[in-house]
């Protein structure tokens, strides 16, 4: 029984992607017979690159997606690298949690507030210092046409992801004493870090870069808000040919989604050559034998940026919260000037239904997440098996493929299935990506459990069910609710996979958020953006706090 | 209020075209049987309801039209025994490409949309496709308060002939809306002409949602229709040559405007209530709205201030109707006319004028209407937001759809850098 969860778990979260994936490449060549497209040919491609903007949404998704991977990087090594082993490591890590669990969109929605000519930063130093009593019609901060706007939005998301990765990571490399030893030999702190503790840690946060870089190439969420729209992003386009009621226009969305593909593939193979390149290049560094250098002032330099862009992230969400209470909030009041509920209030209603809708997919999903993932982590412990780097890549495929480029094939297999619009079908289509993260999270607490404390319960003469009821679980609840909460955060965040799942009758708080961000005035909106956001910081407080409670008899243990 | 293509896209698209391509791999084709109720028919359509759960396809980004479908289920339930479920489309778009993939895939019955709201080129695409339930507004009851006379684009959609295949529901006419408090009535420009000095002493205080959007069209249709030589070319599919001379003057006058615009015309609101949001803001100074009563609605729920107004051009503005109309297949066509005949009771459509509620102006005509229920449609008192019929002036006729296709293809081939 146990035996069949490995190959289950691929293939529930494995088979939509690739059915997906095949659904939308072979539109992209023609052939689509549900709009009498039978032919294959190239003319889904002439049409793309014909297309006015074509060259300008190419650029801007290129250079939107190579920025926004590096500073993020940049800034998370940065970061760390200047925190790591102080006290105020962990502050900073507990302060980026609401970054980290908020939704690209609900944070993307509050910078637009933050950035815009008339927004929360303008006002605050307005008409006082800037002399403007209006916002300034020359001034151009969000949607600008280099997409600067929407790395900052990718940064806030992207970065405390990474940090969060080194942080884990760091847990495995014994990065203090190698400092140490190496400053005893003269080295700077920076010079150490960078020469001797990222080296090792690099393996380990190769992935969830790789992640960032798919993301920063292929987002949508916050391109609808951050980015320009005149061309917009390639993704974005695919999309919007996508909601044509032409139907012949799916073709060039389909060669847009694949050529979203191909780009993330080519990134992703450039990373490998990069790597290879630096690996090499920083050997010779290293052998050079320099005590100290560029990393010296390179590292606190970059960090502060990096906290500038974090510390927007969170006012950014701040400023969510408040217009959630904001009845009259003109330019240039630096506050609302009256403040009401009746945004929460007129909210109410609506959220009630799909607040219910919401927390039972999410927990759902995560369930399922949970079982399949303890189940293949203990089949892996009993068998003794070593864990696989190709199991790994395998993890992280939905994370690597652009959604673009496999949800619209995933439809189809749905409609095929008659599952489309169902619950199931929903909890589904969120599972794929719930899966992968809560594996992450789950994995290495779970293989770092002492193997002797099982040795001992079974020498006792309990059973391997035993054992792993009375023993592994209790133990592990922490990680275990950690794990919950980034599936339910992921999984409250999941639009597109709702929406086109649930055929738009299923309706949960971010696509309640989305839908209404077309239209709605800045209340509602932050009613929504701040619901989405409290959704998942609730159920961390509860994973962080539920140990204390259960254990606090146990000190280890809480 | 118009067709609703707002064309904010977003991931929820991907469905429709999955569910195009999926739902044609079901089955073969199959042909609607037609059917038309009668008025006699009525009796039976109001038991054969009972029970039924409509399934309305709505644009949802607007509350106050969700609240009013919200109380429109209520209302109906109680009456009637017929549920709505008001499935929230980002774009009316959606539905339509639903019921032509479940007419490729030969659902003919048990379709899963039973009533859009819908006007302009979706309508037009699902007559033109026979994916349209009908002719059925003959056996309404309340059909007979319509008014198809003075109110022509209640029968005529966008130039397309309705033929009863759809039923109106509210009334949209183009008006602009400003701050009184912030911009003098006086200095606003009222002709399309007068916009272009205007935008040059006020740069970057005047915008349009992005073209993809319904209203960002129609910012353009309103310009054309005033600097057309002759509007009657607007009454039929233009072709190449026709489109080319009759739009020449548009892109001149535009070409002469944008560099003035909010963002030096490079960058356009998604939709139209974000411009709401814009002018707020204090960024630009009036805006393109769809609805007559917007100020006064706005006002009402505190999202513009008490000094909004709107005004309209000296020649006029466009105006047009929105429908509901039922799928060929739809699981519950009966359910579907009894909500539709609802919308047209004189009750619902004086809610549906009142600013405080939705804020469109009736599709009836209120000689026809019972005399007890007249003065339901009575301006409401305190309301100096809300125009009168006076006040909107002319109103001119929707070009052909085909016009706007071609002015959003040409706008993007040379706007879209």
């Amino acid at each position: 029984m146990l035996a069949l969860l490995p190959p289950a778990t691929l293939f529930v979260f494995l088979a939509p992607v690739l059915v997906g994936l095949a659904g939308t490449l072979l539109p992209a060549f023609g052939y689509l017979p549900a709009i009498g497209a039978h032919d294959l040919s190239l003319a889904p491609w002439r049409d793309l690159f014909a297309w006015p903007g074509f060259g300008s949404a190419l650029r801007l998704t290129l250079s939107v997606g190579v920025l926004s991977s590096l500073l993020s990087l940049a800034g998370a090594v940065a970061l760390v690298a200047m925190l790591s082993g102080t006290r105020a490591f962990g502050r900073v890590q507990s302060a980026l949690a609401p970054l980290l669990a908020t939704p690209h969109a609900a944070i993307a929605l509050g910078l637009a507030f933050l950035l815009a000519p008339s927004g929360w930063i303008v006002r605050l130093i307005s008409p006082e210092w800037t002399g403007w009593t209006r916002p300034p019609g020359d001034l151009v901060t969000i949607r600008d046409p280099y997409g600067l706007s929407l790395v900052a939005g990718l940064l806030t998301k992207e970065i405390p992801y990474l940090v969060l990765a080194l942080a884990a990571a760091l847990g495995q490399v014994p990065a203090q004493r190698l400092i140490a030893c190496a400053r005893s030999m003269g080295y700077s702190r920076g010079s150490a870090w960078l020469k001797l503790v990222l080296p090792q840690l690099w393996p380990q946060i190769r992935l969830p870069f790789y992640a960032v870089v798919a993301y920063s190439l292929s987002v949508v969420d916050q391109a609808l808000v951050l980015g320009p729209g005149n061309p917009p992003p390639l993704a974005v386009l695919a999309l919007r040919w996508f909601s044509d009621y032409d139907l012949a226009r799916y073709l060039p969305a389909s060669a847009a989604g694949t050529l979203q593909l191909g780009l993330v593939v080519a990134g992703l193979v450039i990373c490998r050559l990069a790597e290879w390149g630096v690996g090499k290049a920083g050997r010779l560094w290293l052998e050079r034998g320099r005590r100290s250098g560029a990393a010296d002032w390179l590292l606190p330099v970059a960090a502060v940026p990096t906290g500038v862009v974090l510390a927007a992230g969170l006012l950014a969400l701040l400023a969510l919260a408040i217009w959630s209470f904001a009845a009259s909030w003109p330019f240039p009041a630096a506050l609302p000037l009256r403040w009401s509920l009746s945004a929460w209030a007129g909210a109410g209603e609506r959220l009630q239904g799909s607040l219910g809708t919401t927390v039972l997919i999410a927990a759902a999903a995560t369930a399922v997440a949970l079982v399949l993932c303890v189940g293949c982590l203990e089949q892996e412990a009993r068998r003794q098996r070593k864990p696989r780097n190709g199991l790994l890549w395998l993890l992280y495929l939905p994370l690597l493929v652009p959604q673009i480029a496999f949800l619209f094939g995933l439809q189809v297999a749905l409609v095929r299935l008659r599952l489309d619009a169902t619950l199931p079908a929903v909890i589904w289509a969120h599972l794929v990506f719930v899966l992968p993260y809560v594996f992450l999270s789950l994995a290495d607490p779970w293989r770092a459990l002492d193997p002797r404390l099982a040795r001992s319960a079974a020498s006792l003469g309990a059973s391997p069910a035993r054992i792993f009821f009375r023993v592994k679980l209790p133990i592990l609840l922490r990680p275990l609710l950690v794990a919950a909460a980034v599936g339910v955060a992921v999984s409250v965040a999941q639009y597109l996979a709702t929406v086109f799942a649930g055929a738009g009758r299923i309706a949960t708080i971010t696509t309640e958020a989305l839908t209404l961000a077309s239209g709605a005035d800045r209340a509602t909106i932050g009613v929504l953006g701040f619901t989405q956001t409290i959704l998942p910081l609730l159920c961390y407080g509860l994973a962080l706090t539920l140990p204390r409670i259960v254990f606090r008899h146990r000190r280890g243990l809480a | 209020m118009k067709d609703r293509s707002t064309r904010m896209i977003t991931r929820r698209d991907t469905f429709r075209l999955a569910s195009a391509a999926g739902a044609a791999l079901i089955g073969g084709g199959a042909l609607a049987e037609p059917r038309s109720p009668q008025a006699a028919d009525w009796p039976a359509i109001l038991a054969k309801a009972e029970g039924q759960t409509v399934y309305w396809n709505a644009w949802a980004g607007d509350e106050r039209t969700n609240s009013f479908i919200a109380w429109v289920g209520q209302e109906v339930k109680k009456a009637h025994g017929v549920t709505i479920n008001h499935v929230r489309l980002r774009d009316t778009a959606e539905a339509v490409t639903r019921v032509l993939a479940e007419k490729q895939a030969g659902r003919a019955t048990g379709g899963s949309v039973d009533l859009i709201w819908i006007n302009g080129p979706n309508f037009l695409t699902m007559k033109e496709q026979t994916l349209l339930f009908g002719p059925y507004v003959e056996a309404l009851p309340n059909w007979a308060f319509v008014d198809t006379t003075s109110k022509r684009s209640n029968i005529v959609d966008f130039t397309v002939p309705v033929e009863g295949m759809a039923t109106p529901w509210r009334m949209a006419q183009v008006v602009y809306l400003y701050d009184s408090a912030r911009t003098l009535a006086s200095s606003l420009p009222r002709s399309i002409a007068a916009m272009v000095p205007w935008a040059r002493a006020n740069p970057g205080r005047l915008t349009h949602p992005t073209i993809r959007n319904f209203l960002g069209s129609t910012f353009l249709k309103q310009a054309l229709a005033e600097l057309v030589s002759d509007a009657l070319v607007l009454q039929t599919a233009p072709d190449n040559a026709g489109f080319a001379a009759a739009s020449a003057p548009l892109w001149a006058w535009y070409d002469a405007l944008r560099p003035h615009l909010w963002r030096q015309g490079l960058e356009f609101p998604e939709t139209g209530p974000a411009q709401r949001q814009l002018l707020v803001d204090g960024e630009i100074d009036f805006y393109i709205s769809f609805s007559p009563a917007e100020a006064a609605t706005a006002i009402a729920n505190r999202q513009l201030p008490d000094s909004a107004r709107v005004f309209v051009l000296e020649r006029g503005t466009i105006g047009n109707t929105s429908f509901v109309a039922i799928p060929y297949n739809a699981a519950h066509p009966e359910g579907a006319m009894v909500v539709s005949n609802f919308l047209l009771q004189p009750e619902t459509q004086a809610r549906a004028q009142d600013p405080r509620h939705m804020g469109n102006f009736t599709v009836l005509d209120l000689d026809k209407v019972p005399p007890a229920s007249r003065a339901l449609f009575a301006r409401p008192e305190g309301v100096p937001a809300l125009p009168t019929n006076a006040e909107l002036g002319t109103v001119l006729a929707e070009p052909h759809p085909a016009w706007t296709t071609r002015i959003t293809a040409e706008w993007e081939r040379r706007y879209v850098r």
